[in-house]
């Protein structure tokens, strides 16, 4: 544990390094870092400064347009978004189930946006620092240069991300601001020319996704020392499971197991979530920090997303997948891999996983049929819980008489994993940093473990000019003494 | 399966203040002859990925739309040549970098050009500012007439 670096002792005589924002992640994250005078480290936070006002957005609209309106939250999975709206917001149209069409419908919609996230997590964010070296020439430390140097892989991952596209475009209606599900159901099924349609391309999608988990385990296993313990802090796991204790990422019950893999909490259904979860607020950050209740905040914090759900589930239901978590848990045999590097290995089981779940639902005949919405008596609110790509996602709503939403309450996956980021980087800067003069290499370093967990920081803004990478190095005054700026985009 | 000669795509995200700038143009550009026709296509989306290298293909021309912080003028329009982000930031291309995904893909991108509007706020669930629905309209005049006319010279 790194809870020493949290907060220095005495900060007003050392130098402070900001990164801001954290390159390749999604939306306004910042990195400081307290430097004494022989460059030991003494403080380390990630600061995100997103998340404010997510909730006031959507409260005081009709609950109808929630499913829709929740995408606008974020640019990389609004399908997660508008699924758990519309999982929360079926209480209150009074339907606990769905039909089966809707939820084979809603199911297809998830698993294309999972393959889809996790392909442009993979070979777009990922592939360059894995394959080039995290402190290796920036310049070519891109996706354009992936595919200039791998261009085979490079282009796999531009094809995996399209046809994700296209089956979310096939299940949403439309390729962004998608209105597919609502509350109670969907407003389509799938034909059967669009299924054939998404069909054609899967024997060369599943070949693909293999090769992909083949090359992130290569990797794993070429620089295992590496791997292992870049920036590892044990800690408990959350996710949802299916009531088998399979793997499900639409729905399910949550579970809990502690470092160790024994079971903290299980069979906790969704509305229930409030039993076993709080939130703690910290003064020097804008995202909260939660916590399993029944270990407090110190101790019970927890990681979601891909390294948590193929771990914590006993089975995942697909045989090429369950293969591949077989691999992955037998590098770690009788005890859980806590590596944030090993989420990559995750992501792409999970890719594999989400290809074989949509050649399975493509094969229901039930996919076209023609009962589409559920009904039932009306309800005041509810919650919906569903596992986007990176992590658990919880949306709670209360709605009046008046079908206005009157309280929301989100718990986004980047939220549940803060702390666990945070405690990575404080682990990284001590591995590389501590004693060292900060390089854009070793800077490198600290971004290569955040990008680990792929947090959305928000949705921000992706205006041009915007969101250059500026480390400031201050001394102990708060003067800057020296500045790089980097990723500016051009203007003009 | 063929495609409109002309892409227009439009990057932002509806719901946060100025960066509706460039899906906003592309409402209005809707009832435009050419559009109408099928000789233009117009699409949105939040932020450029590298899949919209693929819209690109079969295209005579792509204009980008987007906001931009940091102009004097309330918008630009400027021929793109490929280059890679210098260093890649948050999950989003640069209209640039789509172009030299496509390079890398394809070869040879088609001609491209980037009409950069001026933003200033991006806040959650906010509406345009009042100067960025001047440069809205400013830069949807400009572009329509170019469009009605043929012709894209800077």
């Amino acid at each position: 544990m790194n809870g020493d670096l949290e907060t220095a002792k005495d900060a007003t005589k050392l130098r402070r390094i900001a990164i801001e924002p954290v390159t390749r992640v999604e939306g306004h994250g910042k990195v400081t870092i307290l430097l004494d005078d022989q460059h030991r480290v003494h403080q380390v936070r990630l600061h995100i400064v997103e998340f404010r006002g997510f909730e006031r957005f959507i409260q005081g609209r009709p609950y109808w347009e929630v499913p829709v309106m929740v995408q606008r939250l974020c640019g990389i999975c609004p399908v997660s978004h508008h699924l758990a709206a519309s999982k929360a917001l079926d209480k209150v149209v009074g339907v606990q189930q769905v039909p089966r069409t809707a939820e084979l419908v809603r199911r297809l919609m998830h698993y294309g946006q999972i393959l889809q996230s996790h392909a442009l997590h993979f070979y777009h964010l990922s592939s360059p620092d894995l394959l080039f070296g995290f402190g290796s020439d920036p310049g070519p430390r891109n996706v354009v240069g992936v595919l200039a140097a791998y261009p085979d892989i490079a282009k796999q991952g531009v094809l995996l991300r399209k046809f994700g596209q296209e089956v979310i475009r096939i299940t949403a209606g439309k390729r962004v601001h998608g209105t597919g599900s609502i509350p109670g159901g969907v407003n389509k099924s799938v034909s059967p020319e669009d299924r054939e349609e998404l069909l054609r391309p899967l024997p060369e999608i599943l070949e693909w996704a293999q090769a992909g988990v083949r090359l992130v385990a290569a990797l794993h296993q070429q620089h295992q020392d590496l791997y292992d313990h870049f920036g590892t802090v044990p800690s408990s796991l959350l996710s949802l499971v299916a009531k088998d204790g399979s793997l499900d990422l639409y729905d399910g019950v949550l579970r809990a197991k502690d470092h160790q893999g024994a079971i903290i909490f299980d069979q906790v259904e969704p509305q229930d979530y409030l039993t076993r979860l709080q939130e703690e607020v910290r003064s020097w950050s804008y995202m909260k920090f939660p916590f399993i209740e029944s270990l407090g905040p110190s101790e019970g914090w927890y990681k979601v997303g891909p390294l948590a759900r193929v771990q914590n589930c006993d089975r995942i239901g697909t045989p090429l997948a369950e293969a591949a978590r077989q691999e992955l848990l037998a590098a770690a045999p009788g005890h859980l891999v806590h590596a944030p590097l090993a989420y990559h290995w995750a992501r792409m089981i999970e890719l594999l996983h989400s290809a074989e779940v949509i050649q399975e639902l493509l094969a229901e005949p039930e996919l076209g049929g023609s009962e589409l919405v559920g009904k039932g008596p009306r309800g005041g609110g509810g919650v919906g819980i569903i596992e986007a790509p990176r992590g658990t996602l919880i949306h709670h709503y209360q709605v009046d008489d008046q079908d206005l939403v009157t309280l929301c309450n989100l718990i986004v996956s980047t939220t549940h994993n803060n702390q666990a980021m945070n405690e990575a980087i404080r682990q990284v800067a001590r591995q590389y940093l501590d004693g060292h003069e900060p390089t854009e290499g070793l800077l490198n370093h600290i971004e290569v473990a955040i990008r680990a967990f792929d947090p959305c920081l928000s949705c921000a803004t992706h205006a041009l000019g915007q969101m250059p990478l500026v480390v400031e190095l201050q001394d102990p005054s708060g003067q800057v003494v020296a500045r790089l700026s980097r990723g500016v985009e051009p203007i003009g | 399966m063929t495609v409109a000669p002309l892409l227009i795509l439009a990057v932002g995200n509806p719901s946060r203040g100025d960066d509706a700038l460039g899906p906003r143009l592309l409402e209005r550009l809707a009832d435009e002859p050419k559009v109408v026709a099928g000789d233009i296509e117009l699409l949105t989306d939040f932020q450029l990925q590298i899949e919209h290298a693929l819209d690109l293909v079969g295209r005579q021309g792509v204009i980008f739309v987007d906001a931009q912080v940091g102009l004097q003028e309330p918008f630009r329009f400027s021929q793109l040549l490929p280059a890679p982000d210098p260093s890649p930031h948050s999950h989003a291309l640069s209209p640039r970098a789509v172009l030299a995904t496509y390079a890398q893909l394809y070869g040879a991108p088609p001609p491209a050009w980037l009409l950069a509007i001026r933003g200033e706020h991006f806040e959650l669930g906010a509406g345009l500012s009042q100067a960025s629905d001047q440069a809205l309209a400013d830069a949807h005049h400009w572009l329509a007439e170019r469009l009605r006319q043929g012709n894209l010279a800077e």
